[in-house]
């Protein structure tokens, strides 16, 4: 349950897709990271990840967190963008039935959930197809 | 280092336990250990425990437990690596005793789960997850698996009868526990008609919420001679991490800390896989038993679920994993699990397993792991 400073930290990434990666071996993290797990270097500069890429794995969350029960069922996977980048996220706007490991995605700015009727709405990012 | 020995373990039925609370949980399971043991006295104490806060509210607990058995003021730590935290509280006490600082170490795991209702259960397991980068996108315990097990079947074409398989296996072994949450048989058709949690997991190829405990007794191989007891010995032991992110990891399906800590135990002990006579893993779903056996070797990677349908790891197989019922039939309380595995390999060891016994087992493995397999505890045990 994010607290107002909890959430408000995450904007950069979750928002702006803002992250870093190393200025050595060039490595891309998500989110941000203070040293590189590769190559042990603190040198790090600014990125932005890529916007689109491939679904690598997938599942269909039929019990969910108590959060999320209004969206019950819905998909979740986890995506490789095209500069590698790996990440977690639901997947919206398509049939359970047309997903399908490799297809093309896309991220999109989106409500993630609500915390409750005078909480916080949450925003982030899902998947969405990428008709190519 | 000083060779160490388990001279003692005490469990009790698991299950929903409403009529006991946590302590009173611990307090009868370290009693049994105690009194198997025949010690007086023990010089320190570990609690494996993944989230007392969460599960009843109460931190703290290392002391708590301490004075409710009686013990003060002996030092008392409590373990937390979410699931693998039994595990790893046996790593700490065999090191403590290894290296001569203590004799005599009591070791146990305990988690009270059913004080909370479902989604606070579901809420508190989820932290062992990535709150931010998992949680957040409304992503379960069951879905992380979900994810695995998805990856594995595309990746290797493991089916969907093969991981039903596991859970059918399991609660074979587990029928004959007297022990275990859930000790009765099921079938492939059972599982796969069961409710679905997150595609392709089914209900019946998740372990169960749990009330329940386990606590061993450590003391050096020189002092369990002299008090004529038989000798089972830590000869190996091994701890890992890796991202408690799934997304991070280069292959979801390969359990990297597993092999790692595996490594670490086969290396300390002079052990191979094929020396292994009896197996107790980490089976917190179906899927999660299929890749712990090729990130252990047991099986070439990609193979565990042809290998489980041709029956290696039965009862009667090659290599039988999880005589105990495993976590799916013997139930999961996560803190406690680590040190209830422990308890299944001594008994074999031992020969004291009853209708489970594996016939003529010398040399037994533990593989213990937390989250989707963010840390991981491997321990190999040989009877003298």
């Amino acid at each position: 349950m994010p607290t107002p400073s909890r959430y408000w930290r995450e904007i950069p990434q979750r928002y702006r897709f803002e992250t870093n990666q190393c200025a050595k071996c060039g490595l891309k993290f998500f989110p941000p990271r203070l040293i590189c797990p590769e190559c042990k270097n603190q040198e790090l500069e600014e990125a932005k990840i890529e916007e689109k890429g491939k679904l690598l794995t997938y599942t269909i969350i039929r019990v969910p967190p108590h959060q999320y029960v209004d969206q019950a069922p819905y998909a979740v996977g986890i995506a490789e963008l095209d500069d590698g980048v790996k990440l977690t996220g639901q997947i919206v706007d398509c049939d359970f039935d047309d997903l399908k490991i490799g297809m093309r995605l896309k991220l999109e700015f989106r409500k993630v959930f609500q915390e409750g009727e005078s909480g916080i709405l949450c925003y982030g990012y899902k998947f969405v197809p990428d008709e190519l | 280092m000083r060779d160490v020995a388990v001279i003692g373990t005490g469990m009790t039925k698991w299950g929903e336990l409403w009529e006991k609370s946590m302590r009173t949980i611990f307090v009868e399971t370290a009693l049994l250990a105690l009194k198997d043991a025949g010690v007086d006295r023990i010089d320190s104490m570990y609690v494996g425990s993944m989230s007392s806060g969460l599960f009843v509210g109460q931190e703290h607990i290392a002391s708590l437990l301490a004075d409710y058995l009686g013990q003060t003021p002996v030092p008392s730590t409590r373990v937390e690596t979410a699931c693998a935290s039994g595990g790893l509280a046996f790593r700490l006490g065999f090191m403590e005793v290894a290296s001569g600082m203590s004799d005599v170490v009591l070791v146990s795991g305990i988690e009270k789960m059913t004080d909370v209702n479902g989604y606070e259960a579901t809420y508190a397991l989820g932290t062992a997850a990535d709150q931010e980068y998992e949680g957040y996108h409304g992503i379960t315990f069951p879905g992380l698996y979900a994810l695995i097990a998805m990856a594995h079947m595309e990746k290797y074409g493991t089916t969907r009868e093969q991981l039903a398989m596991v859970a059918v296996k399991n609660h074979r072994n587990g029928a004959k526990n007297p022990l275990a949450q859930f000790p009765f048989e099921t079938t492939i058709e059972a599982v796969l008609n069961s409710v679905m949690v997150a595609d392709p997991l089914r209900i019946l190829d998740c372990s169960p919420i749990t009330d329940g405990a386990a606590a061993v007794i450590l003391c050096p191989v020189e002092m369990a001679r002299k008090m004529g007891k038989p000798i089972v010995k830590v000869i190996g032991t091994g701890h890992a991490t890796d991202s408690i992110a799934l997304s991070s990891r280069k292959d979801v399906t390969w359990l990297e800390a597993t092999y790692q800590a595996g490594k670490a135990a086969y290396e300390m002990a002079g052990k191979k896989p094929e020396d292994i006579d009896v197996l107790e893993v980490h089976d917190c779903f179906t899927i999660a038993e299929i890749c712990v056996m090729e990130a252990l070797g047991i099986v070439e990677k990609g193979q565990a679920g042809k290998a489980v349908e041709e029956g290696l790891t039965a009862m009667e197989g090659k290599i039988p994993i999880n005589t105990s019922g495993g976590l799916k039939s013997k139930g999961h309380p996560v803190g406690a699990t680590g040190v209830a595995q422990i308890i299944e390999i001594m008994k074999q060891l031992c020969g004291e397993s009853g209708e489970r016994q594996v016939k003529d087992a010398k040399v037994g493995m533990t593989q213990n792991m937390g989250g989707s397999g963010g840390s991981a505890v491997v321990h190999i045990f040989e009877k003298e």
